[in-house]
């Protein structure tokens, strides 16, 4: 268990957050720049020290100001994936990856460091420098420089942010399982909701240095508490296997049941996501019209008003989410419960490769 | 002739020495933390640099030569400073100091910090990280430093003179004897200049091919 609970000055406002991870759990932090989701990981870090906070580890005290009690970076055995990786230069890639391991001879920090290299599929990289690697390569000796000493807690700054769009999606994969794999808490901060929907098992969304909302993904879109938190979530993220369907379009047979149409190409397992705002509900009695080629009968789990717009948490059954206008609902007696047809564009759907 | 070249060669080497051995950490602590009246102190340590030799000895006389403000309390040590090879590297040390640790605080500066903090997190402490981390990235630009300062220490004139006299074997640097032998032997005085000129040239092609790998390095 990893709880941290901060409050600092950032110039422009006060970031006071409070967190808790449990073992084996991956809390994304989830906010536009600035909002102070960085700090929060330098305070548990202990690379700085907040104005007023407590950090705890299980039983041990990080940091407490109120008692004084501050542990060095050092002390505290925390792995962390910089922003930009930051590898060491002057040092070979079993080497950055053997730094943490001081305490054992030569060959046994080698072994070990070749032994996480394999795991992440790059042990012939292993006397490379850094900087002859791609991005996807430096991301994984980062990663396995953080987990050789076996950390007591993992901490990863933006991972994905500095890679290419296609090397994403794998590395994004990659990372999830790595993470479920090392069974201490992990705290991820990222700007991208959709990364932390696939990388968090939960999600806190922060804003100005507060956390404004904290839930699974699905909960967040489903019912978000703010017009900010809606805007942010944005697309929902269906998974499904994809095979070639009629006309040029992609049909996905999507988890747990039911199918969706993207004109988008894809095979095997693949991400779809789509726009709240592209979903329009009708009753489920409905007769099938119009252009849209996406029907699925879906249950309503939540209603959310934001202003003058409505939230529709459905289960399709996998978690879907609706954001209509005022006027399209009223005949339908949106309630929990209540069963209706879920519509959208084939043109509307976008494909990922998982 | 030779004596002189010696003398220069053990004072410098010394005068680096103690630049390199205490100017890499105040560097250090210079380019990475932020304190109270840490301007004033990379003044002080930059004043030598703006500073006329000819003052420079003048200011080394007035704070460690007999009667000075902590000459007392030298002499009670029994450390002989003043017309002594001590004194010479103390002169060259002044002078030379600067150059290296000016040269160090912009290399160490530009360490990318987050290597430092990774190196933290990776169970290191700061002196270990120092050692391991900071000193290899920065080493181009350590070395380039250390080419200056040594350049300059060869260099040195008039600091030297006035803090520790132009005494044969003793605190005569090859400049020194090179003025010495200027009226009476000018075949060894101009020998004498070529020697400094081709170690000076040697020094400055050596920075360039250092600071040249460095920036080859930042990029990559």
């Amino acid at each position: 268990m990893l709880s941290v609970e901060a409050r600092t000055s950032l110039g422009r406002f006060e970031l006071d957050a409070t967190i808790e991870i449990a073992a084996g759990q991956c809390l994304a932090i989830a906010g536009p720049s600035g909002a102070g989701k960085s700090t929060l990981l330098r305070v548990a870090a202990g690379l700085l020290r907040p104005d007023k906070g407590v950090v705890t580890c299980g039983e041990e005290v990080w940091l407490d100001t109120c008692s004084g009690a501050n542990l060095a970076p050092e002390q505290r055995g925390c792995g962390y994936v910089f922003q930009d990786y930051a590898l060491f230069g002057h040092l070979r890639v079993w080497q950055n990856v053997a730094y943490g391991l001081r305490s054992q001879p030569r060959a046994a920090r080698r072994a070990r460091a070749h032994e996480l290299l394999e795991r992440f599929g790059i042990a012939k990289l292993a006397d490379a420098r850094p900087r002859t690697l791609s991005g996807g390569e430096r991301q994984r000796v980062a990663l396995a420089r953080a987990l050789a000493p076996e950390p007591r807690a993992l901490l990863l700054d933006e991972p994905l942010s500095a890679l290419d769009a296609r090397t994403r999606a794998s590395a994004s994969r990659e990372l999830a399982g790595a993470l479920r794999d090392t069974g201490v808490p992990a705290l991820l901060v990222t700007h991208d909701f959709t990364e932390a929907a696939v990388l968090g098992d939960r999600v806190a969304v922060i804003v100005d240095g507060q956390i404004v909302q904290r839930g699974t993904a699905g909960e967040l879109a489903a019912a978000p508490a703010s017009a900010f938190v809606a805007d942010f979530t944005g697309a929902v993220v269906l998974t499904g296997k994809a095979r070639v369907g009629p006309d040029a379009t992609t049909i996905v047979d999507l988890d747990g049941g039911g199918h969706a149409v993207s004109t988008d190409r894809g095979s095997g397992p693949v991400a779809l996501s789509v726009h709240p705002w592209e979903i329009s509900l009708e009753p489920a009695d409905a007769p099938a019209g119009g252009s849209a080629q996406n029907r699925l009968r879906a249950e309503v789990v939540t209603v959310t008003e934001i202003g003058n717009r409505v939230r529709v948490g459905l289960a399709v059954p996998q978690p879907l989410v609706a954001e209509v206008t005022g006027a399209a609902v009223g005949g339908l007696h949106l309630a929990p419960g209540v069963i209706v047809t879920a519509s959208w564009k084939a043109t509307a759907t976008r494909l990922v490769g998982l | 002739m030779l004596d002189a070249l010696w003398l220069s060669l053990r004072t410098t080497l010394a005068a680096v020495a103690i630049i390199v051995f205490v100017g890499t950490p105040a560097a250090y602590l210079l380019a990475t933390h932020r304190f109270r009246g840490r301007e004033l102190v990379i003044t002080l340590v930059e004043l030598p640099l703006v500073m006329p030799p000819a003052v420079a000895g003048v200011a080394l006389l007035a704070a460690l030569g007999p009667g000075g403000l902590i000459g007392g309390a030298i002499e009670d040590s029994g450390l002989r400073l003043v017309f002594e090879t001590a004194g010479v590297v103390v002169a060259l040390t002044f002078v030379a100091a600067p150059f290296y640790v000016r040269g160090a605080q912009v290399a160490f500066a530009s360490v990318d910090r987050s290597w430092l903090e990774a190196s933290r997190t990776l169970g290191s402490s700061e002196a270990r990280t120092f050692m391991r981390i900071a000193i290899p990235a920065a080493a181009p630009g350590l070395l380039a430093g250390l080419a200056l300062a040594w350049g300059r220490a060869l260099g040195e004139f008039g600091a030297t003179l006035i803090f520790a006299g132009s005494f044969r074997g003793r605190t005569q640097t090859a400049p020194l004897a090179i003025y010495e032998r200027l009226g009476t032997d000018f075949t060894a005085a101009l020998a004498l200049s070529a020697v400094l000129v081709s170690v000076s040239a040697a020094l400055l092609l050596s920075i360039k091919l250092l600071s040249g790998r460095q920036a080859f390095d930042a990029v990559g």
